[in-house]
């Protein structure tokens, strides 16, 4: 018998594996749910599994009767909108300001120090101030998770530019690369996959500060609809909803990390074999 | 007239003194090997040369110019790793130290430039011996291969001087034979002057033309850091005889050296 730290399970055990807490954890539902519904038929709490495709049903394939619209995936392009627009402007941001404050100690000794604070900055504690500037509008809900992903994104960048090795930069120069031509021939093509990787792990703040803001103050929005129907203990709305933005944010990740794999198979390759 | 020489250079970090008096003079097409123990100075010497420090005393002069205080296309360096850039392909990476200079803003050449650019860097990869790689990344060559690129990479400019800092350390003893050669032929070929650290005094006596044992000749056990290391020995190894001779000497020498 081998130890326990080295026996590595097989390919079909693992997928098992992987599977089997999942099934518990909807047998233990499920279960729980049937008992509170057989003592009390107006049970809200745990919904059958009928009860919660019926609400799906009816928000995402019916026209709702006030507005005609289908509600479901109006609030779903409202959340996406948001969250892509600010994980984009953060990483936009996080590219140029960090690369910059990566490679110039110049700009890095005036800029540093000023996002380090900023970052420290609670976002949540800024949201009345997005909201009395820029209203309650579109405006201040990208804001405040571009207030929240910028900063951390950004410091980030410019650790990973500040430990790309000094040899490469060096050889750069040796070889007749301007400032410019280092920037844009090989520190932007090393960085762009680690940028990737920063985006990846920002995006469950962002999420977490886009319902934040939907909950507050919006007129649709997963995390508005959701906060709504807390008040009638809507429970077959919120599961599915939050199963649903799950889903979301797992299938923004897992495509991030193709789009990475696919454009820069050299990272990749090189950090399996680390 | 010399084309590098060393004018009374003196380095320190703050209390710590490194490098001391260091005169001297060396011509165009020479070879030198510098050894000595570890935290002697003498990478801290190719530095100055290469221009990322500076000296705190004295000058470095080029062609009789004082000698540009950061890395440029004039001396091209190797070192024990990172050379090369991950990112490209041996032919990009060969290819990209002329785009640098072709193309200044997007540093990317087309056409008929791209081509003249492309067939130089062929020439190269074929010197060093690598036209079996021109497509793979350098995380899919060994590490021998890896520094024949960064030789390739460093002639593209066709420096005055090419600087190798440990560049064969990291390397199996086989390899690093194979690497002797390539590297002695590029510097025939080539007409390089070349200033090579190595920790392998064996291998100094080897390559090069030759040879700067760095030590300290003034000691103070209650300030170890008081006084820099300077050039000891500054053998010339032109031919068969001195050089067995002065390997002896260096066999006695390596003992001390490696006993501090």
């Amino acid at each position: 018998m081998k130890k326990l730290v080295n026996i590595e399970p097989n390919r079909s055990l693992k997928v098992f594996l992987a599977i089997i807490p999942f099934v518990i954890m909807l047998l233990i539902y499920w279960s729980a749910s049937n008992e509170r519904l057989a003592a009390n038929p107006y049970d809200k709490l745990l919904p059958s599994f009928s009860q919660i495709s019926a609400a799906i049903d009816r928000l995402a394939f019916t026209e709702d009767k006030r507005s005609g619209e289908y509600l479901f995936w109006v609030d779903s392009a409202a959340s996406l909108y948001r969250i892509g627009l600010g994980v984009a402007i953060s990483a936009t941001m996080g590219l140029i300001l960090g690369v910059l404050s990566g490679l110039l100690p110049t700009f890095r000794a005036g800029f540093s120090p000023l996002i380090t604070i900023i970052s420290l900055i609670p976002p949540m504690a800024v949201l009345p101030i997005l909201f009395i500037t820029f209203g309650l509008g579109e405006l201040a809900k990208v804001m405040l998770i571009i207030i929240g992903t910028a900063p951390v994104i950004i410091r980030d960048i410019q650790n990973q530019v500040r430990q790309l090795p000094t040899e490469i930069m060096v050889k750069a120069q040796t070889l007749g690369a301007s400032t410019w031509l280092l920037a844009t021939r090989v520190v932007l093509p090393q960085i762009m996959p680690r940028l990737i990787t920063a985006v990846r792990l920002s995006l469950g703040t962002a999420w977490l500060f886009l319902i934040a803001a939907e909950a507050i103050a919006a007129q649709e929005g997963l995390g508005y609809r959701i906060f709504l129907v807390r008040r009638y203990m809507s429970m077959d709305v919120i599961l599915p909803y939050v199963m649903w933005i799950t889903a979301l944010a797992f299938a923004m990740d897992f495509s991030l990390r193709k789009l990475s794999e696919l454009c820069f198979p050299w990272y990749h390759q090189q950090e399996a074999a680390k | 007239m010399s084309l590098l020489s060393i004018e009374n250079v003196w380095k320190s970090y703050g209390e710590v003194q490194i490098l001391e008096r260091l005169k001297l003079k060396v011509d165009e097409g020479e070879f030198v090997s510098m050894v000595g123990a570890s935290g002697c100075g003498k990478t801290t010497l190719l530095k100055m040369i290469l221009g990322s420090e500076t000296p705190t005393r004295g000058q470095i002069l080029l062609n009789n110019q004082p000698i540009a205080a950061e890395p440029d296309e004039q001396r091209g360096i190797v070192f024990q790793k990172y050379s090369v850039f991950p990112h490209l392909s041996v032919l990009q990476n060969v290819m990209i130290a002329d785009e640098f200079s072709a193309a200044r803003f997007l540093g990317r050449t087309f056409g008929k430039k791209k081509r003249a650019i492309k067939d130089k860097a062929m020439t190269f990869i074929q010197a060093v011996g690598l036209s079996h790689a021109v497509d793979k990344y350098p995380h899919q060559l060994s590490g021998g291969m890896q520094q024949r690129l960064a030789i390739a990479q460093a002639l593209m400019k066709s420096p005055k001087i090419l600087l190798l800092d440990e560049p064969f350390g990291a390397l199996d003893p086989g390899i690093r034979k194979d690497m002797h050669q390539l590297i002695r032929k590029v510097w025939k070929e080539n007409k390089l002057t070349i200033f090579m650290v190595t920790h392998d005094i064996q291998e100094g006596f080897e390559l090069g033309s030759r040879l700067w044992v760095f030590d300290k000749v003034r000691q103070d056990l209650q300030a170890p850091h008081a006084y820099g290391a300077c050039v000891t020995y500054d053998i010339q190894l032109q031919n068969q005889s001195t050089q067995q001779v002065s390997e002896i000497i260096a066999k006695k020498y390596t003992k001390e050296v490696i006993n501090i």
